[in-house]
């Protein structure tokens, strides 16, 4: 089990929830202390240059596993398309082709092709057809960018496709839960790591537009796969004084209430 | 008068969406006005069950004539040289404008009728004339506001979206004699025609820009929603018509699927009003191609940028921007502004332009709705690592990215660091929730938990 920085520090009960869940459905589930942080924040500022101490780390905490799960679509999308060390196949200059970078080359890591997840992993892996939870109450699903666009987590408005959704599909197993639909279903909330602050007139403004259309139709709690996209609707819930909450999609797959 | 600024540190992107958003009714308004035309274009691309199909095979097209750049050029050369037009060849803008000068001088021409054309905003071309003592008047209703305003234009489709109806009213009556206080789209709308009309019966050259060349048959393609672009052309003795060397496509076949994808993409119409296929002048007069490079065949040799030279400049990935609807279009302060112009840009001008790949949450949904399928945010991502590489970062975040970097490489010291600042949230929120913190100005910290995971980790399960 993968659980990034941010989550590790701010939001202990998301990996806990995480690690139940997991236990739940039969998984022997162990996370290596020494991990820390997959390297995003830096690569996505320019800084993938920098990132070969996490790498590193992160090939040396995980590649023993069967599988890598983490619950923030983000981070694994991040280890999926950038996770590259030194000897390990990825073109000179950054970068390489979508998806896929790694896994070929001398000592050539099979991480990126293991690591989920947690919705993925329990719609796609563990194939969860029901749920022992319950959450009574009207609940907006904050589809995070990178999870719904990068590992396709759901279908994309953009794109003239059928539409899915894995963290939809899962919600509905829970007891009681009202899902309110939105006016932009997958807009963008404006965290994007470092732009949160580097770019914080848009940043707020764009998380601001989220929230409104959330509380626009009713939402009594804002869930989503990724933490950081949620961290920053917090920020501006709890600035508003309003008393809706954001919750991971694990605590509420994992809840008893 | 209208150049985009452009000049770093003050000026960058982040520091002009700010200003941008301290009126934030505009803000929603501007959001909503280009929400509602990406919203016209699903509607449009759902009525095409073969969409994507469509797009991928645009995509391949471009594949094509991207890697067969040069033979194709030759190729379109020759037959509109066939057929009787004269194609000239520019390396630079500043090549460019000065075959634009002489071929007016030598037809002594003073004034000239412009229709919509990117390349010459990029080239500064009506900057550049004006200090030689040609009038341009640009056709198009929504540049000839920006021009009035001597704004440049906010978006490449839309040159004046960013203007309301009664801020044009206002434009009308200050330079076109309209009556005070009127702001009638119809009204307005006829008053420019009046306005125009004039300059399309009296000026004796005009330029018009190229959506497609067709190397093929040497013709190429126009599309305006004014019928600007052929009522400026069939009026005047010489057209001159400027194009990106990328503008190609191979066989007049493909003008098939590349015209349905464009304004589709654009602003959610099945074709432009107009689109007007030019092959040859008529008896007596004179039509003239520029075929401009200005970056592009550098870009070309870029293997992990190239393809943004598929481009043709439909500006979906505006309309669908979240960043670009909420900072507006001068925020880029570049001529191609957007998710597109902000790949293309530090190709021009690296230092200049270092600020706007960063302008992005890589989202990724430009990517979705380009119709020929640029990898866009993957791009803006790219650029990142080369122009961090390359110097270009501000040295702040360099420094605080190295620190960022020791702490999460090494465990005992993020652990250590990680206590710390959990501590001092915990017992002095005035350290990190004050001014000098951009996350707290408008939001709130995460509440801070006694211990982290691992702490929970360590104590419950092992």
């Amino acid at each position: 089990m993968f659980i990034p920085c941010y989550i590790d520090q701010f939001y202990p009960q998301v990996g806990i929830a995480t690690l139940e869940l997991l236990e739940k459905f039969g998984c022997e589930v162990v996370y290596p202390s020494s991990q820390t942080c997959c390297g995003q924040p830096m690569a996505n500022s320019g800084f993938e240059h920098l990132t070969k101490g996490c790498n590193d780390l992160f090939i040396k905490n995980f590649e023993e596993f069967d599988y890598i799960v983490s619950p923030s679509g983000s981070c694994v999308l991040h280890i999926k398309d950038h996770l590259h060390s030194e000897g390990v196949g990825v073109e000179a200059g950054g970068g390489g082709d979508h998806g896929g970078a790694g896994t070929e080359g001398g000592r050539g890591t099979t991480i990126p092709k293991k690591i989920y997840e947690l919705v993925e992993f329990m719609t796609d892996v563990l194939q969860v057809g029901e749920l022992e939870a319950s959450f009574p109450f009207k609940v907006g699903i904050h589809q995070s960018c990178h999870g719904q666009r990068g590992l396709k987590l759901a279908q994309m408005s953009e794109l003239m496709a059928a539409p899915f959704s894995k963290p939809e599909r899962l919600l509905k197993m829970v007891k009681g839960i009202e899902l309110i639909s939105l006016t932009r279903q997958d807009e963008c909330c404006g965290f994007g790591g470092t732009f949160c602050v580097a770019e914080e007139a848009v940043s707020v403004k764009m998380g601001k537009d989220r929230v409104a259309d959330h509380l626009h139709h009713g939402a009594e709690y804002i869930t989503g796969s990724d933490m950081s996209c949620l961290m920053h609707l917090e920020g501006i819930l709890h600035r508003q004084k309003s008393t809706v909450q954001v919750k991971h999609i694990a605590e509420i797959l994992n809840s008893r209430l | 008068m209208k150049q985009h600024g452009g000049k770093p540190g003050k000026e960058d992107h982040a520091a002009l969406a700010d200003a941008f958003n301290k009126d934030e009714a505009r803000v929603n308004w501007h959001d909503e006005t280009l929400w509602w035309i990406r919203q016209k274009r699903d509607r449009a691309a759902h009525t095409i069950p073969e969409w994507e199909l469509l797009r991928e095979t645009a995509s391949r097209i471009k594949d094509n004539v991207l890697s067969n750049l040069g033979r194709y050029l030759e190729q379109f050369e020759a037959a509109a040289t066939a057929n009787g037009v004269t194609v000239h060849w520019a390396a630079d803008a500043a090549e460019h404008n000065a075959i634009v000068l002489s071929l007016l001088r030598r037809h002594g021409v003073d004034k000239m009728v412009k229709s919509k054309s990117m390349l010459t905003e990029e080239c500064h071309l009506n900057e550049f004339l004006q200090e030689q003592g040609v009038e341009v008047i640009d056709t198009d209703l929504g540049e000839r506001v920006v021009q009035l305003a001597e704004e440049p234009p906010s978006h490449i489709v839309l040159p004046c979206i960013h203007k309301k109806k009664e801020e044009i009213g206002e434009i009308f009556h200050e330079h076109l004699g309209t009556p005070a206080g009127n702001a009638d789209p119809q009204f307005l709308t006829h008053a420019a025609r009046l306005h125009l009309r004039e300059k399309f019966l009296t000026r004796r050259a005009a330029l018009t820009g190229i959506n497609f060349a067709v190397a093929e048959t040497g013709e190429f393609v126009v599309c305006t929603n004014e019928g600007n672009a052929d009522m400026g052309a069939h009026l005047a003795d010489v057209h001159i018509a400027c194009m990106g060397i990328e503008k190609l496509v191979p066989l007049k076949k493909h003008l098939g699927v590349f015209l349905r994808l464009l304004t589709r993409s654009a602003t959610g119409q099945p074709i432009t009003t107009y689109s007007s296929h030019f092959k040859k002048p008529r008896p007596g007069k004179e039509m003239h191609i520029v075929l401009v490079d200005n970056g592009r065949s550098v870009h070309l040799g870029r293997k992990e940028f190239r393809n943004s030279l598929k481009c043709i400049r439909c500006a979906a990935c505006f309309n669908t921007c979240p960043v670009y609807r909420r900072s507006g279009g001068h925020s880029y302060h570049t001529a191609v502004a957007g998710p597109i112009g902000s790949i293309l840009a530090p190709n021009l001008d690296r230092e200049k332009y270092a600020d706007l790949p960063f302008a992005s949450t890589l989202c990724g949904s430009c990517s979705n709705v380009c119709p020929v399928k640029i990898d866009i945010h993957e791009q803006l991502y790219k650029w990142r690592q080369v122009l961090v590489q390359s110097g270009h970062a501000p040295l702040a975040k360099r420094a605080a990215m190295k620190t960022m970097t020791w702490v999460l490489s090494n465990p005992s010291v993020y652990h250590g660091a990680g206590k710390m600042g959990r501590w001092f949230m915990l017992n002095a929120p005035f350290t990190v929730n004050n001014g000098m913190n951009p996350w707290y100005k408008q939001r709130d910290m995460p509440p801070v938990p006694k211990q982290s995971f691992g702490e929970w980790y360590k104590k419950n399960k092992k």
